[in-house]
């Protein structure tokens, strides 16, 4: 299936993280908050002015730039029911 | 072998227990009800980090319990991390290794929760699981097997809502119950290959002794990843360390496993097989009603219109609620100083104690209904959650600055008080970042100089009252510009590095929990009042000593007194307040506004404004009191009509302008625009210097805003000059 970076999805998309760019130190960071390989992340929104990005990882709400969300690629599944 | 047995201290030693956990996982609620007012907070040593210790007496013994910073991780990338890995690894000067650990658990999002707290299990200190919000997960409808989840784990687990003080019995009969041999460290999945690496670095690890063996395992693990510093490799055990870890790498690589995202993917692949075994997850989101909420909240449109009306209301309360109360401290203050002066002889002791203590810790005490309200708030928007709101919506707007989103709230915060706004620069992780925001949030227009404000504009300013809201606002904006301005020219140039990563969890909305808002308004009051018992304290004495001695000649004063024998009593006051004027002429303070007058001379100020300025350099409202002092009105205070007249019949002595007046209007913008930038308070340059450790910055930072401020007013002076 065909990768694409978290920051192309559209609000309400999710994807399955396949692999995680950058430099160390962020790559281990937000693997720790949990966006590991294999994991489901949804799109939830962007702030008011467009970036940051809202993201659902593993059933919490957490937040990152979109440049960084531009490193993590996943797999889209498609829209998720909230 | 695992026995449950009463710990073996010898009696009489204070056990310390931990509390660790990831941010708002309820910790802060638990270590409340836990120690109550029984707290103290002071900072580890060397650092900036707060370190909260509170007492608990359970089952006759006694305990010291250790609020550490909330962490998401062991990895230590901030201050914080450092100080909680520190800690647990009994690696802290000055702290012993807990007897036992509490790791908070937030059990409606556990697989996140639980990395840390395997961690902490995997640094073979003995430890329980405070599994809280259990209302919350059970409200999705998940259901946890506590019992399969704490034999998965090898840790007592004690389900307990924090927030409602449920489960806290259970938590404190395991606590004196505790279990003194943890289960063996290695909870994580790893391939056999990956498995055998770390095992050889935790052997070279255990023969170089310098970490608890138990721990070894957990460690190991962290130092084949971003942990494995060259400078954490060489204290561990030095070259021979070094080549096996360097080897280990290379095994990993071989193999084509990442050992930088080793422990992160071994560790949750162990969590989630745990949790999928134990627990039924729920079938409704935890976050829903929370989603609701922030439909509005940080909605495109009504996320920043809600946020600014917040703004609106805090700034309400602080510049007109806290006025009610600051009255009465002030008519406090003023009774206080007339019964001491009532009830003394006149002289040095009374004069000390009434213009020296009591009017000096007076004028900065009036401020502490400002600092509660500040704090009011800002611990409500904290503990509901919207603070975090409050980051994201204004990431992108501060990082145009070059500063985080998380920079907002101590810039805000210092609107009220520099001191509170950068003792929250601590949430800020990159230290860089940190330093830039505490160097220009004093030029955040604080609530100190709003009296002087008040007295320049009201005095001298031309037009109704709608022309005086003008300026008052144009000074605040002058002063954010300005902030804006030297903050991305620090970032540019002294202090240049990346704008760090935003990663920032959004935590769901919770009612606030007033005993937790109480409780921090109540220590920052504390801490607050504490200053102003000593370092104002100090400074307002040295101040007073400065415009009392010397006194005026005996023949001086002999002729004010025999002129004072045959005067009326309505020329009586005029002759004391002539003396007085005589008196600080002569004072030190007088001398050395003569001396300090050809600096200030370019900028249309005389001496006695020259006094003004020096004196204020310990706290800009100082200005309005050492102004009252100086034309010698008997009462000064900013709404005071005889100090506005006088002022505005003040004129040169001598020179080539004596007889002109000195307030004319562009020197009074001038004046203005010198209290925008320049850093006139002791406690300010007492804060940044403990922030940073070093004087440094303190001295970089009086130093810019001093030459701002110089630059500033002159420039305002002569563009005035030149409309007017």
């Amino acid at each position: 299936m065909d990768v694409t970076p978290l920051a192309t999805l559209t609000p309400g998309q999710a994807g399955v993280i396949s692999d995680l760019h950058g430099d160390d130190s962020l790559r281990v960071r937000l693997m720790e908050m949990g966006l590991i390989r294999g994991e489901t992340v949804q799109v939830l929104k962007y702030a008011p002015l467009g970036d940051p990005v809202e993201l659902d990882i593993a059933g919490y709400h957490l937040s990152i730039r979109k440049g960084d969300a531009q490193r993590i690629l996943v797999a889209p599944t498609g829209a998720l029911a909230s | 072998m695992r026995t449950r047995a009463a710990p073996t201290h010898a009696a009489g030693r204070k056990r310390v227990v931990a509390l660790a956990g990831n941010p708002n996982c309820g910790k802060t609620t638990l270590f409340n009800s836990l120690t109550g007012l029984r707290q103290k907070v002071g900072n580890y040593p060397g650092v900036t980090v707060e370190r909260k210790v509170g007492s608990l007496a359970v089952g006759g013994a006694q305990w010291d319990v250790l609020d550490l910073p909330g962490t998401y991780s062991l990895t230590a990338r901030s201050p914080e991390e450092a100080i909680a890995r520190d800690v647990l690894l009994g690696e802290m000067e000055d702290a012993p290794r807990p007897d036992l650990v509490v790791v908070v658990v937030d059990a409606s999002n556990l697989n996140r929760n639980l990395y840390l707290a395997t961690q902490v299990l995997d640094t073979g200190v003995p430890a329980i699981i405070a599994l809280n919000m259990m209302d919350v997960a059970e409200a999705t409808g998940a259901v946890i097997d506590v019992d399969a989840l704490a034999a998965r784990l090898g840790a007592v687990v004690v389900p307990m809502v924090a927030s409602r003080r449920d489960g806290l019995d259970a938590l404190l009969a395991a606590l004196s119950t505790y279990d003194a041999e943890p289960g063996s460290p290695g909870r994580w999945s790893m391939a056999d290959v990956a498995r055998e690496q770390v095992e050889a670095v935790a052997q070279e690890l255990r023969a170089a002794g310098q970490v608890a063996d138990a721990a070894c395992e957990g460690e190991a693990v962290r130092l084949l990843g971003i942990d494995g510093t060259a400078e954490r490799i060489d204290r561990y055990g030095g070259p021979t360390l070094a080549a096996v870890v360097v080897a280990a790498r290379a095994t990993l690589t071989e193999a084509a496993l990442d050992p930088m995202t080793l422990e992160a993917e071994s560790r949750y692949r162990w969590i989630r097989d745990a949790t999928t075994a134990t627990t039924r997850v729920g079938q409704d989101s935890a976050t829903s009603r929370s989603d609701s909420i922030d439909t509005i909240l940080t909605h495109r449109v009504l996320g920043p219109l809600t946020f600014l009306g917040i703004m609106l209301l805090v700034f309400q309360a602080i510049f007109a609620w806290a006025g009610i109360p600051m009255g009465w401290i002030d008519a406090g203050v003023s009774a206080a100083s007339d019964a001491v002066a009532g009830a003394l002889p006149e002289g040095a002791l009374t004069s000390l104690l009434t213009d020296g203590v009591i009017s000096g810790v007076g004028s900065v005490v009036i401020f502490l209904p400002q600092i509660l309200l500040l704090f009011f708030f800002i611990g409500m928007l904290e503990d509901t959650g919207y603070m975090a709101r409050v980051a994201f919506m204004m990431d992108q707007t501060m990082r145009r600055v070059g500063l985080h989103g998380k920079a907002f709230i101590p810039l805000l915060s210092s609107f009220a008080c520099a001191i509170p706004g950068i003792m929250a620069t601590r949430t800020i992780e990159s230290p860089r970042d940190r330093l830039v925001t505490t160097l220009v949030a004093p030029l955040m227009t604080c609530s100190a100089r709003l009296p002087v404000y008040t007295l320049l504009i009201a005095a001298f300013l031309p037009g109704g009252a709608q022309a005086k809201a003008l300026m008052m606002t144009g000074l605040y904006l002058l002063g954010v510009v300005s902030a804006i301005v030297v903050a991305f020219a620090l970032k540019k140039t002294m202090l240049k590095s990346e704008t760090p990563a935003l990663i920032l969890e959004l935590p769901p909305y919770k009612r606030p929990n007033w005993r937790s808002v109480t409780l921090n308004m109540w220590d920052r009051a504390r801490m607050f009042l504490q200053r102003a018992g000593t370092v104002i304290l100090a400074v307002s004495i040295v101040l007073w000593f400065l415009s009392y001695y010397p006194s005026l000649p005996a023949d001086q004063a002999a002729a004010f007194e025999s002129q004072r024998q045959t005067a009326s009593a309505a020329s009586i006051a005029e002759l004391d307040a002539a003396e007085a004027a005589e008196r600080t002429r002569a004072s030190f303070a007088g001398r050395l506004g003569r001396v300090i007058e050809p600096v200030v001379r370019p900028l249309g100020y005389d001496w006695r404004v020259g006094i003004g300025l020096l004196s204020s350099f310990a706290a800009r409202e100082v200005f309005v009191g050492a102004m009252g002092t100086v034309y010698s009105v008997g009462d000064a205070d900013e709404q005071s009509a005889s100090l506005h007249g006088r002022l505005r019949e003040a004129t040169w002595d001598d020179g080539p302008h004596a007889g002109q007046a000195i307030y004319t209007l562009p020197t009074v913008v001038g004046l203005l625009v010198f209290y925008v930038f320049a850093l006139q308070c002791v406690s300010t340059v007492a804060v940044i210097w403990r922030e940073t450790n070093t004087w440094r910055w303190p001295a970089f930072a009086w130093a810019y805003m001093a030459a701002l401020a110089y630059a500033g007013a002159w420039i305002a002076r002569t563009v005035t000059q030149w409309i007017v």
